[in-house]
């Protein structure tokens, strides 16, 4: 089973898929909805079978599989899974159903075409899955770029009032970032000995020159840094998230952002290790400034989703200083963040879309004690808001407690201002709920006949599994750390940090074993 | 007396073009020969089969590398590869000028020399069947592109420049709606592109100064000496240079193109934008490669300062038209500065990468014209932007074709416009032109925006009233939307086979 090309097949099933659902007549919603549905199961299932197959105590790489496509400038259709890579696959795998299922009635209400839609949510998968699966830098930048445009037209045909103008500045910023990776890419190229193959660059990496190198890095960075979203180049996420179905944002922050983080961790440390660390410092203040920054413009916010958004911005600025603490510790906390945060979320974003979808406005002043109407879903509503703000015994308690610790054993000032992001998370999240569902009913929500309706069959089916995983993960992270961390040991490496502390006895015992 | 010797011809070599220009002679005696019910089939077929037997006999030539005719023509790899680009969008081109289905009678007039707006004038624009003189014009315009990529020496290239110029100011004044706009289009191409005929023809004579000679070679071995006269080297280059600048629409030389991409005939426009674009810079690509490579730094600052200031000057005037053909044409004066600097690489990789994107370009821009003859009201092509507002919506196959070709001028992945963008920075990188690649990716995003607006215009806009319809395209418009589309695919997708045959092709003889 190990020699199945699990990465390519998965890559291009959703492909397929889009085209099928495509094809489907407009009148046929019902149908392309199903296939939809069923065809991201098919790619779940096969991802779950990849899962079973990696081999945590094997290579860092795993599932290579490498194709010839332009030999002159040796670029080719390389494959390839490191825990990192398989954990967000993974998610990308149990989102996408998730999902589908939950923007079921998202385009009933338009006069759109739900095959059009559902069609570019698998397309959009294909790109996702690619970007994480390439092991080529020509490759991923392909996908990196490719994936603008199925989401450019979930936002920009499908999305709320603003969606024209957060469409676009959506697109805008997203290619000025991969216009700056081309340039970086480009460099890397003509300086890297005329391949694109990671582990070959990777070697060639070292002979760069330092000033070159550092150039290339900031090209990458900035990539990574306006799809990630990190200060200061986070203002599309907030329109994009804002305007989106609710659906398609849980995947936006969900699994689109990731590609940023993951591209840092992957790409920016491993090809330029000096230059990472040189930028180091400035990463980590920026990762800070956007925890406090972010969470306090998450207080004020009177738009559910673009409250969600803002929320979002200051996790990633959690998991931008866990990459750039450069501890094994940390570098897991953020890798395990980048799964846990596309969980809560998305559970987040899913529910806020139900909200929403009731009672037709993302406005938090026209809800206001819909929790007498509709007890479950404002006790799920609650219950994601506390996984999002890292409740212990949720997922994200476990990872933003190791990026924190691991933080503080190398930059004790950096972890004790994060801290503070986290009694601000607690007011942006209670607040928010409280003055959604809780204190005295509108008398507004009542003339709603939506309103009256508690989670459905169908909903609940959508938020289950989240929350099952959520909970599970909270209380037993072993399964999805033991992935990652020879991964992010590996990366350390590259960049060529020693390791303070317990987690080097951790590494040791492994390797002994 | 003594016997006059003639310099031996290499008539396989020349074939293409002889086949082109006798084709274009036969074009003239049907005209004057045959009932001009039947012309426009005669003429049709005949383009067509003129072109394709070219086509073969440039195949077949493909490994032909020598001089011939006493010096004056070069059939080498870029030649040859650049006289099959041509041929190619040639024959895609005369696809969109030989369409009648779309519009009553075609897109030319039936009588160019009526005056506009009178009673004649009305009439013609109504249902007479257009002008077929427009056939062995385009058959001669295309004869004299494949010599321009093949002239060998000064002398023979400004007789092509004037062969291919000529009929290209006739084709545009033909345009059956909106003929002032078309006449005006017309004598400013004309006007503009007479003065830099004769700059590149002082230029000529400078040089000719300068090295006793015409042949490039000649030109090569006189720049290596420095006991000549450095002031008429630079005065001729530069005079050289001004006239290939204006054909190839690079600023501060590209002021006709947008008035005359506007004005021309639509299927005029996008010859003049495919093809006019592969003779140009494959004259200057031979010019600079060839003849004056031997003081590339002195003009390499130059001609970087030059392609910064095109690749500026159309993103940004990009980005404020309002005008379809007008956006395409500033589209196109940026697209020129990309390929300038592909040029200015001076490298084999810039040579096999500019030659790449001149294919991969042509074929989108025909596409993109072509679309734009299909969107349509009473009084023609509707190409006003705010026009084009909803079209999504009554015709998804048709926007998504247009929004396919946008993003492939955007530079957007898995379509050809990614991959020769990559190609000609990733030669400038290694020529040494960092700044020119960093200065084409800012202007890259400048120029994303105005492409976007028309995807946000098609998409996401609420179509008004005066939306106008698009046409069915008639086959011939459909099997050129067809080749430009999947051509812009297939060099975004799979272009391994094309970038080794360029590679293949980048070595000129001298």
């Amino acid at each position: 089973m190990k020699d199945f090309p699990f990465l390519s097949i998965l890559t291009l099933l959703p492909l397929v898929g889009a085209i099928a659902v495509a094809l489907i007549p407009r009148a046929k919603a019902e149908l392309a909805k199903t296939v939809a549905l069923a065809w991201s199961l098919v790619v779940l299932v096969l991802s779950i079978f990849m899962w079973i197959a990696f081999q945590v105590d094997g290579d860092r790489f795993q599932f290579r599989e490498s194709y010839a496509w332009i030999p002159s400038w040796d670029a080719r259709f390389t494959f390839a899974a490191d825990g990192i890579a398989l954990v967000m696959l993974m998610l990308i795998a149990i989102l996408f159903p998730v999902v589908i299922l939950a923007s079921w009635h998202d385009v009933d209400k338009s006069n759109r075409s739900a095959p059009t839609y559902f069609a570019l949510l698998l397309a959009f998968e294909f790109t996702m899955i690619g970007v994480f699966a390439a092991a080529d830098i020509f490759l991923f930048y392909v996908f990196f770029e490719v994936m603008l445009i199925p989401m450019y037209f979930i936002i920009g045909s499908f999305g709320g009032p603003r969606r024209q103008y957060a469409a676009v500045k959506f697109f805008l910023y997203s290619l000025v970032g991969g216009l700056f990776m081309l340039a970086a890419v480009i460099g890397l190229w003509v300086v890297g000995g005329h391949t694109f193959d990671w582990t070959k660059l990777t070697e060639a990496a070292s002979s760069i020159d330092q000033n070159t190198a550092r150039w290339l890095f900031l090209g990458f960075f900035v990539a990574f840094a306006i799809k990630a979203p990190f200060f200061p180049f986070h203002t599309w996420l907030p329109d994009a998230g804002g305007a989106a179905p609710a659906g398609a944002a849980a995947l936006l922050v969900g699994v689109m952002d990731k590609v940023g983080t993951f591209g840092i961790l992957r790409y920016c440390l491993s090809l330029f290790p000096e230059a990472s660390r040189w930028f180091a410092p400035a990463a980590l203040v920026l990762g800070v400034i956007g925890i406090i920054y972010a969470a306090l413009l998450a207080v004020g916010q009177n738009d559910l989703k673009r409250l969600v958004s803002y929320t979002s911005i200051a996790h990633f600025g959690f998991i931008g200083i866990g990459i750039f603490a450069f501890t094994t510790q940390a570098g897991t906390g953020s890798v395990l963040y980048m799964v846990n945060h596309g969980l809560a979320t998305g559970l987040l974003f899913i529910v806020v879309g139900m909200f929403v979808a009731r009672r037709g406005s993302n406005l938090i002043s026209d809800f206001g004690g819909a929790g007498k109407l509709v007890p479950v879903l404002a006790g799920v509503f609650f219950f994601a808001g506390l996984a999002s703000l890292a409740l212990p015994g949720t997922a994200p308690f476990i990872s933003e407690f190791l990026v924190l610790i691991g933080t503080f054993t190398v930059h004790p000032a950096y972890a004790v201002v994060a801290t503070a992001g986290i009694i601000l998370a607690a007011a942006y999240v209670l607040w928010m709920v409280q003055r959604t569902t809780q204190g005295t009913l509108n008398p507004a929500l009542t003339e709603v006949p939506e309103m009256k309706k508690d989670i459905t069959l169908r909903e609940k089916v959508v938020v289950a599994p989240l929350i099952l995983l959520i909970i599970l993960l909270g209380f037993y992270p072993k399964p999805v750390t033991d992935v990652i961390n020879p991964a992010v040991q590996a990366t350390m490496q590259d960049v060529g940090v020693e390791d303070p502390g317990p987690t080097a006895v951790v590494a040791n015992e492994r390797v002994a074993r | 007396m003594e016997d006059l010797k003639l310099p031996g011809i290499d008539y396989g070599a020349l074939l293409p073009m002889l086949i082109l220009f006798g084709a274009a002679c036969l074009g003239i005696l049907v005209e004057v020969l045959t009932p001009r019910r039947s012309r426009h089939s005669i003429q049709l077929t005949l383009g067509f089969l003129a072109i394709t037997v070219a086509f073969v006999a440039v195949i077949v030539q493909h490994s032909t590398r020598k001089i011939t005719i006493g010096g004056a023509v070069a059939v080498d790899g870029p030649t040859v590869f650049l006289q099959g680009a041509i041929l190619v969008l040639g024959l895609v081109s005369l696809m969109l000028i030989g369409e009648r289905s779309i519009e009553r009678g075609g897109p030319f007039v039936s009588q160019a020399a009526i005056t506009v707006g009178s009673q004649k004038d009305l009439k013609q624009a109504g249902d007479q069947p257009g002008l077929t003189e427009v056939y062995p014009l385009t058959l001669f315009a295309l004869g004299g592109m494949t010599l321009f990529v093949a002239a060998n020496d000064l002398l023979t290239m400004f007789i092509a420049l004037e062969v291919f110029s000529l009929p290209l100011y006739l084709l545009c004044a033909l345009a059956r709606r909106r003929r002032l706009l078309s006449q005006e289009a017309a004598l400013k191409y004309f006007l503009l592109g007479s003065y830099a005929s004769a700059f590149f023809l002082f230029g000529v004579a400078l040089i000719y100064g300068f090295a006793g000679g015409v042949s490039l070679a000649q030109v090569h071995a006189s720049v290596a000496n420095p006991e000549r006269s450095q002031v008429l080297l630079y005065a001729g280059l530069a005079l050289i240079s001004i006239g290939l600048l204006f054909k190839a629409a690079l600023a501060p030389f590209h002021v006709w193109t947008p008035d005359v991409y506007q004005g021309a005939p639509t299927p005029i426009t996008a010859l003049m934008a495919a093809c006019t674009k592969v003779a140009a810079f494959g004259a200057l690509l031979r010019i600079l490669y060839v003849a004056f490579d031997g003081v590339r730094w002195d003009f390499q600052p130059v001609l970087g300062a030059i392609a910064a200031l095109t690749m500026l000057v159309g993103a940004v005037l990009a980005v404020t038209q309002t005008d379809m053909k007008r956006l395409l044409a500033y589209s196109s004066v940026a697209n020129a500065g990309y390929l300038l600097v592909g040029v200015l690489a001076l490298n084999e990789e810039g040579l096999s990468s500019t030659m790449f994107y001149l294919v991969a370009y042509g074929f989108s821009v025909l596409a993109a014209f072509g679309m734009v003859t299909l969107v349509r009201d009473a009084d023609g092509e509707a190409t006003h932007l705010a026009r084009w507002a909803g079209l999504g919506r009554k015709s998804p196959l048709f926007a998504a074709t247009f929004t396919f070709i946008l993003l492939a001028f955007a530079g957007i992945p898995l379509t050809s416009g990614f991959t020769s963008k990559f190609a000609v920075f990733g030669a400038a990188v290694e020529g040494g032109q960092t700044w020119l690649v960093i200065f084409g990716v800012i202007t890259s995003m400048l120029l994303a925006f105005p492409y976007l607006r028309v995807v946000v215009m098609l998409w996401l806009s609420e179509p008004g009233d005066s939306t106008p319809t698009v046409s069915i395209p008639g086959f011939l418009t459909s099997a050129a939307l067809v080749i430009g589309v999947a051509a812009t695919i297939a060099l975004g997708v799979v272009p391994a086979p094309l970038i080794d045959l360029t590679r293949d092709a980048a070595q000129y003889v001298r």
